[in-house]
């Protein structure tokens, strides 16, 4: 069986990809894409801890409650996020990042 | 109500109605100006021999210190007034001849108002601030009259000319001023006193910052630049500030500075150098006047020349010689300058004396006016004011300074020859062009004046009592070295008319040319060439790197330039790109995490 260690690492790495492509990408949709990934790496994180830290044989069940709440407020958040971004599209005509500032600076 | 605060106000109150009234009414405007000038007159010989001094008001008031607007009445005062009004009211007669066809006949009677308002002021002030003020409005107005054709480049330039070389010398008078208060402690006249304990480097220092002023007004050397110019001004003008009473103003005020702080305060380095500018003033302007064909810068020249004497004497320590020549040669100079106003008007407008000619047969009352004038001007002995206020300068010289004495003796001889000239030339002879053929004898409005005026010239000198003049007293009737002066004056007066007749009678052209004099010494050309190219421009440079480098650089566009600087840094942080939010998000957070943490 997998040491915590190894699920942590996975975990950061995961997260790491998704804050490189926030950060990085120009696609909005990628970008999108990438904060979910973000969102996956922490739910990762909650589950090995539950599953490391349980007493008697048994995982610790809280860590598994907030990972539920993060799916669902995620969900939420997709939703939410994609009518963003059609709206966007429609008035822009692109997903672009860099042709939606309009700032001069 | 004070007689003399009516004295003081009425001219205002003309020029103030004519300018906002009167503007388009030139008849009403100069019915005012005249009438104004005929009360002060009248006002003026009430107010003889009055030493009562009305309550002065109270300007301004700066802590313990306060500016007041007084009169002082005192036998200076009074006497210079009635000259002042008295050839001021003759000349607005002569003006309304003299200026019936002009365009701005309104405009020229306003101006003439304000300038005998301001000549009263200086007359009665009751100290050196209410002094100043009414010096600089003097200017103000000689700068109006003289641009009264100002469609003329001549006449703007020339009304410019006096406006800035007045300045020049108004920013030393200021100085003085300022000085003289720091010495005495007070500004008023009566009050003044120098405590013994200021140190004769510092009065005389002060007296000749004071002096300066003097030098604009009175255009001594080497300031004297603008009054021959200031003949492009109309001649009535000439006649009255540029002759009788504003130039004057200059030697006034330093005998009024005399009889305040005592004559003793100018004897030492100051009542020297006063002396020998108004020595060599003198001396170089009867040269210049030599050889000068336009007959109102002869007179200006010989103005310029008698203000050298009346300067001399004041630096001599006998301010009364020198205002007693004032007060004989303000009369029979305005005489002479309206004298020559009427031959210019029947000559249509010529001045230059070699085309005219003849004139005496055709202008007969004028020619005798003249005459009288020029006798006076050339002090013919016994029979003449001129005469004895010049023998009286004479005479201070010959006790103050001998070679001052030669000096003044030989402006005397120069002075005969060149009035002779201007006489013999304008009068004599035969007419030399058509414009001096269609001359006439001018209107009684133009020779009432002239023969009143030459009235004035034969005898002012006996009038002195009943006008307030000063004359200088002699404890045992004449004067040490009186026959040797005497014998001076009369041999430089012979000798002159002698030369003159000699050298001019019946000719057509000057036979004598000297380029120096006729150039004024060069003085002018330095004047445009050097100091104005080089000084100018070059002070002209330096302010403007100043208000380009240091002001507009350094402090104002400093300034928007540090704010700019601090807006184009914050700029970049507020760019719109999302990836940089969330980069500077993903940093902070980090930052947070491993501040709290670790």
């Amino acid at each position: 069986m997998a040491s915590l260690h190894s699920y942590l690492l996975v975990s950061g790495l995961l997260f790491a990809i998704g804050l490189a492509g926030v950060v990085l990408r120009r696609n909005i949709i990628v970008i999108f894409m990438c904060l979910e990934l973000m969102l996956s790496a922490a739910n990762l994180t909650l589950v090995a801890f539950s599953r490391f830290n349980g007493k008697d044989g048994l995982p610790d069940y809280n860590g598994q409650m907030l990972v539920f709440f993060v799916i669902t407020v995620a969900a939420a958040e997709v939703a939410v996020g994609l009518a963003i971004i059609v709206a966007l599209y429609r008035a822009r005509q692109t997903i672009n990042t860099e042709d939606l500032t309009s700032m001069r600076g | 109500m004070n007689l003399a605060w009516v004295l003081l106000f009425l001219p205002l109150i003309a020029a103030a109605a004519n300018q906002l009234y009167f503007k388009r009414i030139a008849f009403i405007a100069s019915v005012i100006s005249v009438g104004s000038v005929a009360a002060t007159f009248g006002i003026s010989l009430m107010l003889l021999g009055a030493d009562k001094s009305p309550e002065p008001l109270r300007w301004a008031t700066v802590g313990d210190f306060s500016i007041e607007i007084g009169i002082t009445l005192d036998q200076l005062s009074t006497g210079m007034m009635v000259v002042v009004t008295g050839i001021g009211l003759l000349v607005h007669v002569f003006s309304l001849a003299y200026m019936a066809d002009d365009s701005a006949k309104a405009r020229y009677f306003t101006c003439l108002s304000l300038f005998m308002f301001s000549m009263t002021g200086i007359v009665l002030a009751s100290n050196f601030i209410m002094t100043f003020m009414f010096w600089e409005l003097v200017g103000l107005s000689s700068y109006l009259l003289i641009g009264h054709w100002y469609q003329k480049d001549s006449a703007a330039d020339a009304a410019k000319k006096a406006f800035i070389t007045n300045r020049i010398g108004d920013f030393g008078f200021m100085i003085g001023i300022l000085m003289l208060w720091g010495i005495t402690g007070t500004l008023t006249f009566s009050e003044m006193a120098v405590p013994a304990t200021v140190s004769t480097g510092v009065l005389g220092a002060c007296l000749l910052c004071v002096f300066c002023g003097a030098v604009g007004k009175s255009a001594q050397m080497p300031l004297h630049v603008w009054l021959p110019d200031a003949m492009e001004g109309p001649t009535p003008v000439s006649a009255l500030i540029h002759a009788a009473t504003m130039v004057a103003a200059g030697v006034y005020m330093l005998f009024r500075v005399q009889l305040s702080i005592g004559t003793a305060a100018f004897d030492n380095f100051a009542g020297d150098t006063i002396a020998w500018i108004g020595g060599i003033t003198s001396l170089c302007a009867a040269l210049m006047a030599t050889q000068q064909n336009d007959i109102k810068r002869i007179l200006a020249y010989s103005t310029l020349s008698q203000l050298g004497y009346m300067v001399m004497a004041v630096g001599l320590l006998s301010g009364e010689a020198g205002m007693f020549h004032l007060f004989t040669h303000a009369w029979f100079k305005a005489l002479l300058f309206l004298g020559s106003g009427a031959i210019i008007y029947a000559c249509h407008h010529e001045q230059d004396i070699w085309k005219m000619g003849g004139l005496l047969k055709k202008m007969p009352i004028t020619g005798l006016t003249f005459a009288i004038g020029t006798a006076a001007l050339i002090a013919v002995p016994f029979v003449t004011s001129g005469f004895y206020s010049k023998e009286e300068i004479l005479a201070a010289a010959f006790t103050g300074n001998k070679v001052l004495f030669g000096i003044a003796v030989s402006v005397a001889f120069l002075t005969t020859f060149y009035m002779t000239r201007a006489f013999v030339v304008t009068f004599l002879g035969k007419t030399r062009s058509d414009n001096a053929s269609h001359a006439h004898e001018v209107g009684p409005m133009m020779f009432v004046p002239l023969v009143l005026l030459a009235g004035m010239a034969i005898g002012s000198a006996w009038l002195t009592g009943p006008l307030n003049a000063y004359v200088p007293e002699h404890e045992h009737g004449h004067a040490e070295g009186h026959g040797l002066i005497l014998g001076a004056s009369i041999a430089s007066l012979l000798l002159g008319l002698f030369a003159g007749f000699a050298l001019y009678n019946g000719k057509d052209k000057d036979p004598v040319s000297i380029p120096l004099f006729r150039d004024r010494f060069k003085i002018d050309w330095i004047y445009d060439n050097i100091v104005v190219k080089y000084f100018q421009d070059a002070f002209a440079a330096i302010v403007h790197f100043f208000d380009e480098f240091l002001i507009n650089g350094l402090v104002v566009g400093g300034a928007g330039r540090i704010a700019e600087g601090f807006g184009g840094l914050f700029r970049r942080v507020q760019s719109g790109n999302l990836q940089g939010y969330a980069f500077a998000f993903g940093i902070g957070v980090i930052l947070v995490i491993y501040l709290t943490v670790f």
